[in-house]
């Protein structure tokens, strides 16, 4: 089951994918897989989770398949949003830093790749200076220069034509939005965007308005690749981009099949990320999910390359015969409910408490599938998979443990605070579209009603998600108290999580992501001491402290910090998940046994 | 019959422009009343206002609507060029359109897939042919039988059962249960076993719920044909039974089996879209069911226009098949 | 219900004790029913009759008296099996130049058919096959017969069209029965019949669906044949003035069974049975004018599941009560000789029927 994309940020819609309540009998069931470790065979149920499975079994060579029930929204890096398409372009994009090729959180890490080492940040955190390997080249053989990083990066000022991609890179280089973009740009060589220096082909220098602490991660971005002016060929370059990594597109048919072959001009000594095991990548797409994942079972392909985990049925067949083909890491994907503080009484924070209390954890833990396909329960608002991020050991409000079944006295007590001694009546939105969603809207009805809270369950068009709950004007005229959601970070750190979410700025008079309407000086003020902070550890520590200051606000319920089931084929060697991607595969340097 | 033919071919050009009008009207000037801005529903969702201003510069979705239809229909015959923000698009001729999202043509796009979705529906159709018009022979000439009567009840069955059920089913069994028949599409230039051993299971299940349709007309038709006078004479005259049926009988059994083949097969020319999906095969449904979920309006309309085109042709087809098989229709 | 007669040779005067009979057709007690869920349907109940090369039997009754029926059964045209209806129980013996059809081979059967015997229906539009040229039929009858090949059978139905007197035969040829008026039609249907030269010809209605210019020249048409090819004919029509035109004898059918037969010029100048006098009232006649022209026969024809007890005619005779006794309604009347050749089953006496004949029927006709 593929999702509708439908919130702005894109990356990895994914795990949001299947999750169904049936499979719980079978998760609790176990079963234990036929399939044991060893050569030649699975690696074992959560091998590759946070660690590298059969790593020494990769072997050069062979076809590496992957099969997709949904096409990348684009190749051309600049327009590509899907985090299983950022994933992918490591193969045929070089960037100046990437994320380590090491599981779980090192994966997030920058590591040097076209550049010689991690950026020289001077004058303040404001300039970002590489300088280029050598022996790095293009798919006919010509070095990479730092002109092509500049103009790859350029490209995303070209929004009218290569639209879908993120933004960030723009909106930190020129917040004025100054530039035109290459295709507008007056200058001869078309390189006039001043905030990017290149004194030398070897040199780049990045020159910030403002600091942004983030801002290597954001040049880890598939946006950030080179792109070599001679070989744009605009709106699509994606169907056939130019290669600077060790495999080049050899044929695409959109939304039909994707082979990707050994590009003979990438020299491994110039790419210290890279091992490019397989000689041919092919990306073969599906209209039927429970037929790809039937294939996937029966080892026609290696992986789903949309890494959204099983469909509920393939998922029941898996995990009872195949379970050592099985991992099941989190997704990085936080399932909640949120406050608008618009919509009275949850203006008041009591009123918002009293819900939290109200809720039945547990309950709702199950509607989003169980601890297995659904994920643990969530207790605070910063996925696991963030800097910063304190998992379950964060619990304020008692969700994971204590008051796990909901809490109804502590409740009534916050409704007396809040005024509403005897509750009170409010609608919850949830997307149509999303059985899962309806579910736990349910579960938190049938729990609030315990509390006195009448919640009536409003279904809107979930392709219309921006349109409804994305406009705060509608949002307080249909008078939705709650709104069911789901969020996944851009890249794992807070910013790239949490400020479309909670930063005051990021109130959008459609399109909005900050449903809770918070306007909170604090959080601000964390934000922006987050993004001058050079700092790991206090990065760290801020992050931290934002998300304390979000659930001490009230603002969120959360359901679960999701997990999914990925299917990794006997075949495969080098596996591990990644918080990169979201815990899904670092398919990279995925090899294959012989 | 030269009459009979240009009378019909007239029709049907005038039919297909009339398509050409409302579906236009239906992508373009429908979402305007609606209220909503067509520039945003070529771009698809998450759209820059940059690249809806793009979009609408491309498409001339400023110009008076008059102007846009001659526009699309210049693009038909002679190709278009898409100019907007700095990028020029070249769409050549036959121009059914232009994908943003995917940045293809459509025309390329329609003759990539139409291929498989017309194998599909015409593989099939061979085989509820063959199988559903002798079972619905059979039943007739045996009616009350055992015989007859458990083909009804499959018939019934098959009528009754939807696509994605039988579909699912076959594969679960055949596919990946006993591993008989591997429904996986591969190009007909691959391999051509190859590609006639996956077609093998989407042909048979397509085929199945047609069957049984026409298996009911078939019979429902033979038993009233079989009534007829002209097959006493034809009896009278000492021919063999199988040649009163197979020769007198069929021709007249023929006629209404022959407009639903007509129907049938325009339709699911644009509409094989569930056995599309389910058996994962690239053509045409699979593109439109793609182009829904992605909102990429192009692809839809271009879909539209190709199936209204072929169930033109078809029921053209048809009609000519008509003046073939019964010379009293030729007068008409 | 009547008790069928256990003797079928007891019916009528023809029947011959040797099994092959001299006469070129010899029907001998058929009997032809049809089960239903309402009962069985006595079409046919034990009729016989002989005919003679050369010679024209017309065959007269009300629809439903079982005169297609009839020619059906000597064509094995009910054997085949109508689809999707029960099959007809048929018994008794048809005997064709020596062959007795119902215990013959199906197949040999199908063989004589349209070879041997051959048959004209009523409604040429509907009995000929709406979708193939009036030539392609006619070759294929004659070509089911003859091994020749596709043009010498084309000449053949040129010829036969030209015989049958179609203007432009070699045009019509190609022409499709829509394309034909009704007589022309009937005309071509003919030819389809006579094509190889059968030696017993059914014509059934032969003219019930044409104008009626057309159906003297239909008529004359087939006698003009008859005369040339010599075969044996059977017309069946419920309009006595056809069989006037064509017929050597006339056999009566009511009920199923012969009621009265013999010689034309004595069953329509010496009629025997009452019901052969409704017929002959009912039909129209050109020297009388309009008020007196046409009696009906009163009442409908029987029901062939329940026909009435004694004579089938009973119920709607005038005549029912002049024999004593309530005989008429309690015993079959069989057929007795009342002139030379000439046959009819009723209760009355020779005399009773003279009588009532010649002062109460023969002036108003």
């Amino acid at each position: 089951m593929t999702t509708q994309r439908t919130t702005r940020r894109r990356k990895q819609a994914v795990a949001a994918a299947g999750v169904v309540a049936a499979l719980l009998a079978t998760a609790a069931c176990g079963g234990g897989g036929t399939d044991e470790g060893g050569e030649g065979g699975a690696a074992g149920f959560d091998a590759a989770n946070n660690k590298v499975a059969q790593a020494s079994e990769a072997k050069k060579g062979g076809e590496l398949k992957f099969a997709a029930a949904q096409d990348a929204d684009s190749w051309d890096t600049t327009r590509g949003y899907y985090g299983f398409m950022w994933n992918f372009s490591r193969y045929y994009a070089r960037t100046l830093v990437t994320g380590k090729t090491e599981p779980g959180a090192k994966g997030a890490e920058a590591t040097p790749d076209l550049a010689t080492s991690t950026a020289k940040i001077t004058n303040g955190g404001k300039t970002y200076t590489y300088t280029l390997r050598d022996g790095v080249t293009w798919e006919d053989g010509k070095p990479i220069t730092s002109k092509d990083v500049k103009y790859g990066i350029e490209r995303v000022w070209a929004q009218d034509v290569l639209s879908g991609g993120p933004v960030y890179l723009k909106d930190i280089l020129d917040p004025k939005g100054e530039y035109p973009g290459p295709y507008k740009d007056t200058s001869p060589d078309k390189l006039g965007l001043k905030a990017i220096e290149t004194p030398d082909d070897k040199t780049i220098v990045f020159n910030l308005p403002a600091p942004n602490s983030d801002f290597e991660d954001m040049l880890t971005m598939a946006s950030a690749a080179p792109v070599r002016q001679d070989k744009d060929t605009k709106s699509k370059y994606g169907l056939k981009p130019f290669s600077s990594g060790p495999y080049k597109f050899q044929s695409y048919t959109p939304n039909k099949k994707l082979v990707l072959v050994r590009n003979e001009n990438w020299k491994p000594a110039s790419d210290p990320v890279r091992k490019a095991y397989p000689d041919k990548i092919s990306m073969t797409f599906f209209t039927n999910a429970n037929d790809m994942d039937q294939r996937l079972i029966n080892g026609d392909y290696d992986l789903d390359a949309n890494q959204t985990g099983l469909s509920p049925q393939g998922r029941t067949t898996a995990l009872k015969e195949h379970k050592g083909n099985l991992d099941n890491p989190v997704s990085g994907y936080i399932r909640y409910a949120v406050f608008p503080q618009t919509v009275k009484p949850f203006d008041n924070i009591h009123c918002r408490k009293a819900v939290i209390y109200g809720a039945d954890h547990e309950s709702l833990q199950t509607a989003r599938g169980g601890p297995i396909a659904g994920g643990d329960i969530g207790t605070n608002m910063l996925p696991p998979s963030v800097p910063g991020a304190e998992g379950q050991k964060y619990d304020p409000y008692e969700m994971a443990g204590a008051d796990k079944k909901g809490n109804v006295a502590k409740a009534k007590e916050e409704l007396k605070a809040c005024g509403q001694p005897n509750g009170f009546k409010t609608t919850v939105a949830v997307r149509n579209n999303k059985p899962v969603e309806v579910a736990t809207a349910e579960s938190l009805q049938a729990s609030l009603k315990k509390v006195g809270i009448d919640v009536e369950i409003d279904q809107f068009d979930g392709a219309q998600t921006s349109g409804i709950i994305g406009s705060p004007e509608n949002v307080k005229k249909k008078g939705y108290g709650i709104i069911i959601m789901g969020w996944g970070p851009d890249f794992p750190t807070v910013q790239g999580f949490g400020l479309p979410l909670w930063g005051s700025k990021y109130i959008l008079e459609s399109g909005n992501n900050n449903f809770a309407m918070i306007k909170d000086k604090t959080i601000d003020g964390l934000f922006a001491d987050y993004v001058t902070e050079l700092d790991d550890a206090k990065k760290e520590q801020i992050s931290t402290e934002i998300n304390h200051k979000v659930m001490e606000g009230g603002y969120y319920l959360p359901f679960t910090f999701e997990k999914f089931i990925n299917w990794r084929s006997n075949r495969l060697a080098n596996v591990y998940t990644t918080d990169n991607y979201n815990g899904t595969y670092d398919f990279v340097n995925l090899g294959l046994k012989k | 019959m030269l009459a009979y033919l240009t009378r019909r071919l007239f029709a049907a050009a005038v039919m297909l422009v009339v398509i050409i009008l409302v579906v236009f009207c239906i992508f373009f000037l429908v979402p305007r009343w609606a209220g909503v801005d067509p520039a945003t529903m070529f771009v698809g969702k998450q759209a820059d206002p940059a690249a809806i201003e793009a979009v609408r510069q491309k498409l001339g979705l400023g110009d008076p609507i008059l102007a846009q239809v001659w526009e699309f229909f210049k693009g038909l015959f002679a190709g278009r060029t898409y100019v907007g923000g700095g990028d020029v698009t070249q769409c050549s001729a036959p121009c059914f359109g232009y994908s943003f999202r995917n940045e293809q043509a459509i025309w390329p796009v329609l003759t990539d897939r139409f291929p498989v979705t017309l194998a599909l529906a015409l593989g099939a159709a061979v085989l509820w042919l063959i199988f559903g018009v002798a079972a619905g022979v059979l039943s007739a000439l045996k009616r009350g039988s055992l015989w007859d009567r458990g083909a009804m009840v499959v018939a019934l069955a098959g009528v009754s059962l939807p696509i994605y059920f039988t579909g699912l089913l076959s594969l679960a069994i055949f596919s990946y249960g006993l591993g008989w028949l591997d429904a996986q599409y591969v190009p007909i230039e691959e391999s051509f076993t190859g590609w006639f051993g996956g077609m093998l299971l989407p042909w048979i299940t397509l085929a199945f719920l047609y069957a049984a349709m026409y298996a009911r007309i078939t019979r429902a038709t033979m038993l009233e044909v079989m009534g007829e006078d002209y097959i006493r004479t034809a009896r009278a005259k000492g021919l063999r039974e199988p040649v009163v049926i197979g020769k007198h009988a069929m021709r007249s059994t023929m006629t209404p089996i022959l407009t639903m083949l007509g129907m049938d097969l325009g339709a699911l020319i644009g509409g094989a879209i569930l056995t599309e999906t389910t058996f994962s095969l690239p053509g045409l449904g699979q593109a439109v069911l793609k182009a829904i979920s992605d909102k990429d309006l192009p692809v839809i309309l271009g879909v539209t226009l190709i199936t209204s085109l072929a169930v033109i042709v078809a029921n053209l087809v048809v009609d000519i098949l008509y003046a073939v098989i019964d010379p009293r229709v030729r007068l008409a | 219900m009547t008790e069928l007669s256990k003797s079928g040779a007891a019916l009528s005067e023809p029947v011959k004790d040797s099994p092959a009979p001299s006469a070129f057709l010899e029907v001998r007690d058929l009997k032809v029913h049809f089960p239903t869920d309402d009962g069985l349907v006595k079409s046919v109940d034990g009729l016989s009759f002989t005919l003679e090369k050369g010679k024209t039997l017309g065959i007269v009754g009300e629809s439903g008296s079982g005169k297609s029926v009839t020619s059906l059964g000597i064509m094995g045209l009910h054997t085949t099996g109508q689809y999707g209806k029960r099959k007809a129980q048929l018994s008794g013996e048809i005997w064709l130049d020596g062959t007795e059809l119902l215990t013959a081979d199906p197949d040999h059967v199908r063989k004589l058919r349209g070879r041997e015997m051959s048959m004209i229906f009523q409604d040429p539009l509907s009995a000929l096959h709406p979708y193939y040229t009036i030539g392609h039929q006619i070759v294929e009858a004659y070509r089911i017969h003859n091994d020749v090949d596709k043009k010498t059978a084309r000449r053949r139905a040129i010829e036969m069209l030209d015989r049958v007197g179609i203007p432009q035969p070699d045009k019509r040829v190609d022409g499709y029965p829509h394309e034909f008026s009704g007589g022309m039609r009937q005309r071509a249907m003919i030819a389809m019949s006579l094509v190889n030269n059968p030696e017993l010809l059914i014509a059934d209605e032969p003219t019930t669906a044409l104008d009626v210019t057309v159906q003297a020249q239909i008529l004359d048409l087939i006698r003009d044949l008859q005369k040339e090819f010599g075969s044996a004919v059977i017309v069946i029509t419920h309009d006595l003035g056809v069989v006037a035109e064509l017929s050597d004898d006339i056999l009566v059918m009511y009920g199923g069974r012969c009621v009265e037969r013999g010689p034309a010029e004595k069953v329509f100048y010496e009629p025997r049975h009452p019901y052969t006098w409704g017929l002959l009232g009912s039909m129209p006649r050109l020297d009388r004018d309009q008020q007196e022209r046409l009696i009906p026969v009163k009442g409908s024809p029987p029901s062939l599941i329940n026909i009435p007890s004694g004579c089938a005619f009973n119920p709607r005779c005038p005549y029912a009560d002049v024999p004593k006794d309530n005989v008429t309604r309690t015993v079959r009347p069989e057929l007795t000789e009342v002139g030379s050749q000439h046959w009819a089953a009723c209760h009355m006496t020779q005399e009773q029927r003279e009588r009532i004949w010649t002062e109460e029927i023969a002036p108003k006709l």
